[in-house]
């Protein structure tokens, strides 16, 4: 068995150590807002974060996250209104919305270290994250948007 | 069954914009059939229910894969109910009679037309709904219904200045037996009278959007059930021969393997399971099918050879006057040759579908674009009747096309009544694009005749490729359709060009070996990139600039307004600073031109990296779909149809050898990222009093003018979508070809 904390809770797995997070976390855990998308990390649909830092999903191991902190879209805000959720529906970003989870887990990462990102920086760092409805000017401007009240 | 073919036929015959209202009125008619829908309190017609602390339900008929449809159709409804739209919640509708599209006549979205469709059949039902509440109110005063009006959500009676809300009305009131009649030429609101309509509203799908909560089919649960993966051959119309189905059983947390016809499947108790025995899973496919022997490469050769043999006829698309006639009377000739080649829908969410099937009924969840097409072709895999099966609408992780065939659905039926138990099926993103569906390659031909004056005289078009029709309909369908495949020839027309005196399109069919498609955009992806080039060019050898070329081609007032609003936009034809360059195009969309239709006029800048890297920095656009029902909803679907179209003519392209994709996942299938895509400035031109198209208008243009900016730049022509660092560096290296 695995222990580790998701959104502040006490969690487990039985699926055996090689399991990625992803599937833990969809399957087992029954938390489906982290997405699958290609499963080698080229897409970033199933960022999350572990211990503050974002991470594929799709490629971390469960054992790997035994005893840390792992914050999923459900939990980044206990009411779904941190400043990137409140920006996301401001500036109307998702359209198929399927990456987004992702996406907003990555931004959050950026803003969690750096309040006052340059567009460059905000480009630079997201860039890992695919869009197949072609939302990333509105990603840019949502984050832009968030970072004045973070 | 859904009959995408007959469109135009369909449509000019009912003349449905015409006001020939008889067409509309069983849509809005009565309550639907699904017995969850019926007898609920307040409900009011299939769309319309309000509770009586006033909030108000409506029905939305089409799925939602991002284009806004759920918020855009219910405003529609709220409109004519004079809804105040704040108390509004919308619902997905069932899979339901009531909610089919008055053209397909089924519940099915492709081809940008369900708020076209669905424009009167819901604006009477909220018409009648509001007359009903009217009715009663009146009914309750004892005053006569026609002094009766409404202000937002509240009836009035202005003689006695007594107000009751529409909540309060509902609680003592229901659907009539017989609703009342609406005659649409009469009973509906004109555009200025407008509340809802007309102003950007706020996307009712968003906020689960950014929470986690929104549900696509990948995230369906129920209890039970099993995990499974489905691998197709690498062949249209092959199947398992042999496999190592027996080992593969053995594997860790494995329940089964099913080898269907088609298709093998691996069944888990977890999905992870299922993922790491399907890399172990090897199958031998039938061999002797046609698409064995698919190498692009060299197809695309035969399929040029094709385009210049004159004994090679086509299938006519659309003409005007003689094209051959004043072709061989012309002073000059200018051929030129287009290549694009199949693309991925690449759609974030992997194909996938969960079923159970049980003897008392059979339950689907799945995201798709085709729910009663769903409902039928699961009861048929099964021998089932159709209203055994229960289709529940998920969120769509993109559709573009994908999702418009329901073949994941039938396979996780069959896996679901093979194994017993409810299965959710899930394709790996290799087993997605491996058995993807493709916009088909084409090579296109365009000759253009001038007079002595350098005046354009005739336009001859021939598009080569495999029609798409039988692939996503059935075997025959191209046939029964006398060959003509909307699908694969949108847009290789100049409706709006009406100068051009003598024009002609055809289609040279070339044999059906591969699992073609819808894409977004469809045929115009290509044909305008052809269109729009040779445009282009011919503005080039008569020494015209490009947008006062199309000015001089066009008497469509529309056509011209947008023409000169992305000139003012872009700032065409002043001096420009820096190592960019701009490039125009004009595209219509849709079916029914050229009586209506979409149109957009686009202008792309962009610039080169020495290693062939274009770069697109601005991107103009100015778009007319008729009446913009949602404005700020239309400008997000042109920004996301530019990112798409420039995203397959810079990177995107499929390749097979011995019939077998070539790529496997986003490493080797590259789609445009964050860093990649320009400034988009989009201007939403509203016209007339009915919407058209919108959610693929934004594709056409962005081949033709990545391509037209790239000649204003270098002075080279791009003929070869996707136009990657080694296409371009030999375009630079390539003679300038001669007039």
């Amino acid at each position: 068995m695995i222990n580790f904390v998701v959104n502040g809770a006490e969690a487990y797995s039985e699926q055996p150590g090689d399991t990625p997070l992803l599937w833990v976390l969809r399957d087992e855990l029954g938390l489906t807002g982290t997405k699958y998308g290609c499963g080698v990390a080229h897409c970033g649909a199933c960022t999350v974060h572990v211990n503050g830092q974002s991470a594929r999903a799709c490629v971390t191991p469960v054992s790997s996250v035994t005893g840390k902190k792992v914050t999923t879209i459900e939990g980044l805000s206990p009411s779904g209104d941190h400043p990137l959720q409140k920006a996301w529906v401001a500036e109307q970003v998702p359209q198929c919305g399927y990456c987004q989870s992702g996406q907003i887990m990555q931004a959050a990462a950026l803003l969690a270290r750096n309040k006052k990102p340059t567009r460059e920086q905000i480009v630079s760092h997201m860039n890992g994250n695919l869009c197949r409805c072609g939302t990333y000017n509105r990603i840019i401007a949502a984050v832009q948007r968030a970072a004045k009240e973070v | 069954m859904i009959d995408l073919e007959l469109f135009d036929f369909k449509v000019s015959r009912r003349a449905f914009l015409g006001g020939s209202a008889g067409l509309m009125f069983g849509f809005a008619l009565g309550l639907p059939k699904t017995a969850a829908a019926q007898g609920a309190p307040g409900r009011l017609n299939a769309y319309v229910s309000i509770a009586a602390d006033g909030a108000i339900t409506i029905q939305s008929p089409v799925a939602e894969m991002g284009q806004g449809i759920m918020t855009g159709l219910p405003m529609i409804v709220a409109e004519e109910l004079d809804a105040d739209w704040s108390r509004v919640r919308v619902e997905q509708s069932p899979v339901d009679a009531a909610y089919h599209h008055p053209i397909f006549k089924a519940q099915y979205v492709v081809a940008s037309i369900s708020t076209l469709g669905y424009w009167t059949p819901l604006r009477v039902a909220g018409a009648q709904a509001r007359r009903v509440l009217m009715n009663a109110a009146a009914e309750k005063w004892g005053v006569p219904a026609s002094e009766m009006s409404t202000e937002p959500s509240t009836v009035v009676h202005a003689a006695s200045g007594r107000k009751m809300s529409y909540g309060e009305i509902a609680s003592f009131a229901s659907a009539p037996a017989a609703p009342p009649a609406i005659d649409p030429a009469k009973d509906l609101k004109s555009a200025d009278q407008y509340r809802i309509l007309g102003k950007g509203t706020q996307r009712v799908d968003v906020p689960a959007k950014t929470t986690g909560a929104a549900k696509y089919g990948i995230d369906a649960r129920v209890p039970g059930m099993a995990y499974a993966t489905f691998v197709r051959p690498p062949v249209r119309g092959s199947g398992p021969q042999s496999s190592n189905a027996a080992e593969v059983k053995k594997l860790p947390g494995v329940v089964d393997v099913v080898q269907l016809d088609h298709g093998v499947a691996v069944v888990g108790e977890t999905f992870d399971a299922v993922r790491k025995a399907r890399r172990q899973l090897k199958v031998t496919w039938r061999a002797g099918l046609p698409g064995d022997g698919i190498d692009t490469d060299k197809d695309l050769e035969t399929y040029l050879g094709d385009g210049r043999d004159p004994k090679r006829v086509g299938v006519e698309w659309k003409s005007k006057g003689d094209a051959a006639k004043a072709l061989s009377g012309a002073a000059s000739t200018v051929s030129r040759e287009f290549l694009s080649d199949h693309v991925y829908h690449a759609q974030m969410e992997p194909m996938n579908s969960t079923a159970d099937v049980r003897r008392d009924g059979i339950d689907v969840w799945v995201g798709t674009q085709a729910p009663t097409r769903t409902q039928l072709d699961v009861a048929k895999a099964l021998g089932a009747s159709p209203e055994m099966v229960r289709v529940h609408q998920q969120f769509l992780g993109g559709g573009f096309g994908r999702r418009a065939t329901v073949e994941a659905s039938v396979d996780a039926a069959l896996v679901s009544r093979a194994v017993n138990r409810p299965v959710k099926l899930v394709l790996t993103r290799e087993d997605d694009l491996w058995a993807g569906t493709f916009r088909p390659m084409t090579t296109q031909r365009i000759d253009v005749g001038l007079d002595a004056a350098g005046e354009m005289v005739a336009w001859r078009h021939r598009v080569v490729g495999e029609p798409v029709g039988d692939f996503v309909y059935q075997p025959g369908y191209i046939k029964a359709a006398k060959d003509r495949d909307v699908i694969f020839m949108m847009g290789a027309e100049l409706p709006y060009y009406d100068k051009v005196p003598n024009w002609h399109s055809e289609h040279l069919m070339e044999p059906e070996r591969t699992r073609v498609a819808a894409w977004r955009g469809i045929g115009s992806g290509y044909t305008k990139f052809a269109v729009e080039s040779m445009l282009d060019e011919v503005a080039q050898i008569t020494k015209k600039d490009p947008l006062e070329f199309r000015l001089s081609l066009t008497t469509d007032a529309r056509a011209r307004r947008l023409l000169q609003k992305v000139g003012e936009m872009s700032g065409w034809g002043k001096k420009r600073a820096g190592n960019s360059a701009l490039g125009l195009a004009f595209c219509e969309y849709g079916a029914f031109t050229p009586k209506f239709g979409s149109m957009i006029a686009t202008v792309a800048e962009v610039s080169l990296s020495k290693n062939g890297v274009i770069r697109v920095h601005n991107y103009w656009a100015a778009a007319d779909a008729g009446l913009a029902v949602n404005p700020s909803a239309f400008q997000a679907q042109v920004e996301s149809a530019v990112v798409w179209g420039l995203s397959c003519c810079l990177k995107e392209r499929v390749t097979m050898t011995k019939g077998q994709v070539q790529q496997s996942n986003f490493h080797e299938y590259q789609i445009l990222r964050m860093a990649e895509t320009p400034q988009i400035h989009v201007e939403v031109m509203s016209s007339g009093t009915s919407p058209t198209m919108v959610g693929e208008l934004g594709v056409p243009g962005t081949g033709p003018c990545v391509a037209n900016a790239f000649f204003a730049l270098t002075g080279k022509r791009l003929y070869h979508m996707p136009f990657t660092p080694a296409r371009v560096q030999a375009a630079l290296k390539a003679k300038k070809i001669e007039a």
